[in-house]
């Protein structure tokens, strides 16, 4: 079998998010609240894959998160899988489960919501994950996968 | 028992049954009243104007013995000045026992809950819930049947925007009752409801009066104008469900709800028939705000 290229070089210590739904490493990076982050973030894109034809790929580098941090992305790829470096191996390995309650990432899309008016972090519960469904903790509007990707830009 | 009262889809049946059950004691209260909750305060925060809610929470804690503080004009207070729900919330938490809140911003009382320590009843939030309405109306069905299981019911008019239909809806689908949803296509009861029923309790959907099988009750609702794009759209069927003398009969012997306010969707001719028990639903708000004000405050008989 030949050998595919390896177009980013392999990271020392961190974590590796793979199979992100191509288009998404942005949004991962975001609901990872990494937007401010001091240390290197490689972001690969549209990378061809075996499984789900192309992916994203978000390396993070001299941080391990934790699953309980990564669970959130499910939100935008729940094949997503997640992989802790450290000396260049790779010490755990996991796909990501989504938490029952999604607290503080996403703004609710309801304009009359009372999220929307006072400074108060955002909760949902997760009602249902294929297809995802959410419903606002507060105004108790239901959300979709497609109203997800539409509020995270 | 639930700490607060916010959404009728924080209600278990057993819950929703234990309110309706305190409401039937305390009917030997409304005439003659009671000290149960003197000394108590109960606050009103009505950001909204209300003719029913507000009047009927004051009159239920005054028959408790009760005290009754707040506004239902934001202009008269701190919120004028760029106040937050959330300080305002918890100032009144500091002067009463127990609130009353109705504010138009959806997830509001549930958020003044979360900021209270004091109990926090919604009294309506915008388009989301109204839970008392509902258990009103849970109260007078029981009240006129005997029973809520068993029964037929019919909902008729505006069933994608109503509130009331949406909670009364939900909470019905924890007995064994049937629905019948009757309203205009564009006005159908919304997706989120009807797959709950789905799951639930057997429900058919019908567009004219006229096809209504025979039901024992029909909650009617207010269809408003500003709903439709073509006004001429409005008066057609506004006109299809409107109950009047002639239209009763198709109705048989059925009982007509309303929540209340009604416009035209009921003629006035209807309210001395024998069928209308919509007033008698209406004065339902005190026993039931009775039992809800005495249950969270734990000053029950």
């Amino acid at each position: 079998m030949k050998k595919r290229e390896l177009k980013v070089s392999a990271i020392n210590n961190g974590t590796v998010i793979d199979h992100i739904r191509p288009g998404n490493a942005f949004k991962v990076i975001k609901i990872l609240h990494l937007d401010n982050y001091k240390d290197t973030i490689t972001i690969t894109s549209n990378v061809p894959s075996g499984v789900t034809g192309r992916k994203d790929i978000v390396k993070v580098e001299n941080r391990a998160l934790s699953p309980e941090e990564v669970s959130s992305i499910a939100l935008v790829s729940p094949e997503a899988t997640v992989n802790i470096i450290k000396d260049y191996e790779v010490i755990e390995k996991g796909n990501i489960n989504l938490p029952e309650t999604i607290y503080n990432i996403i703004a609710c899309t309801n304009p009359l919501c009372i999220t929307n008016h006072e400074d108060v972090p955002t909760v949902f519960n997760v009602e249902r994950t294929n297809p995802l469904v959410l419903r606002c903790q507060y105004c108790e509007r239901k959300m979709t996968e497609k109203d997800i990707i539409k509020v995270m830009g | 028992m639930l700490h607060d009262i916010i959404s009728i889809r924080d209600f278990e049946k057993k819950d929703i049954e234990e309110i309706l059950f305190t409401a039937k004691k305390m009917e030997q209260y409304v005439d003659n009243g009671t000290t149960l909750a003197k000394g108590k305060i109960l606050s009103m925060l009505f950001f909204e104007p209300s003719t029913r809610t507000m009047m009927s929470f004051q009159s239920a804690m005054e028959r408790l013995g009760g005290s009754v503080i707040g506004f239902s004009d934001t202009s008269t207070t701190s919120v004028k000045k760029g106040e937050t729900l959330i300080d305002t919330v918890s100032t009144m938490d500091q002067y009463s026992d127990v609130m009353v809140i109705r504010n138009p911003l959806e997830g509001s009382a549930r958020l003044a809950a979360e900021v209270a320590e004091i109990p926090v009843i919604n009294a309506g939030d915008g388009t989301n819930q109204h839970p008392t309405q509902t258990l009103l109306d849970l109260y007078t069905i029981k009240k006129e049947f005997g029973s809520i299981d068993g029964l037929k019911i019919a909902m008729v008019g505006d069933l994608k925007y109503g509130r009331t239909v949406h909670s009364l809806a939900y909470a019905l689908s924890m007995y064994n009752v049937e629905l019948v949803l009757v309203s205009p296509r564009e006005l159908r009861m919304p997706e989120d409801i009807t797959e709950h029923l789905k799951d639930t309790i057997p429900y058919i959907e019908i567009v004219a009066l006229e096809d209504l099988p025979k039901v024992d009750l029909v909650y009617v609702t207010r269809i408003q104008k500003e709903r439709f794009g073509d006004p001429n759209e409005y008066e057609r069927t506004k006109n299809t469900y409107r109950i009047d003398k002639n239209s009763i009969k198709l109705l048989g012997n059925a009982k007509i709800m309303h929540p209340l306010p009604r416009v035209s969707e009921i003629a006035r001719e209807v309210d001395t028939s024998p069928n209308a028990i919509y007033f008698k639903q209406a004065r339902n708000g005190i026993p039931v705000r009775m039992a809800l004000i005495a249950t969270l405050l734990e000053v029950l008989p």
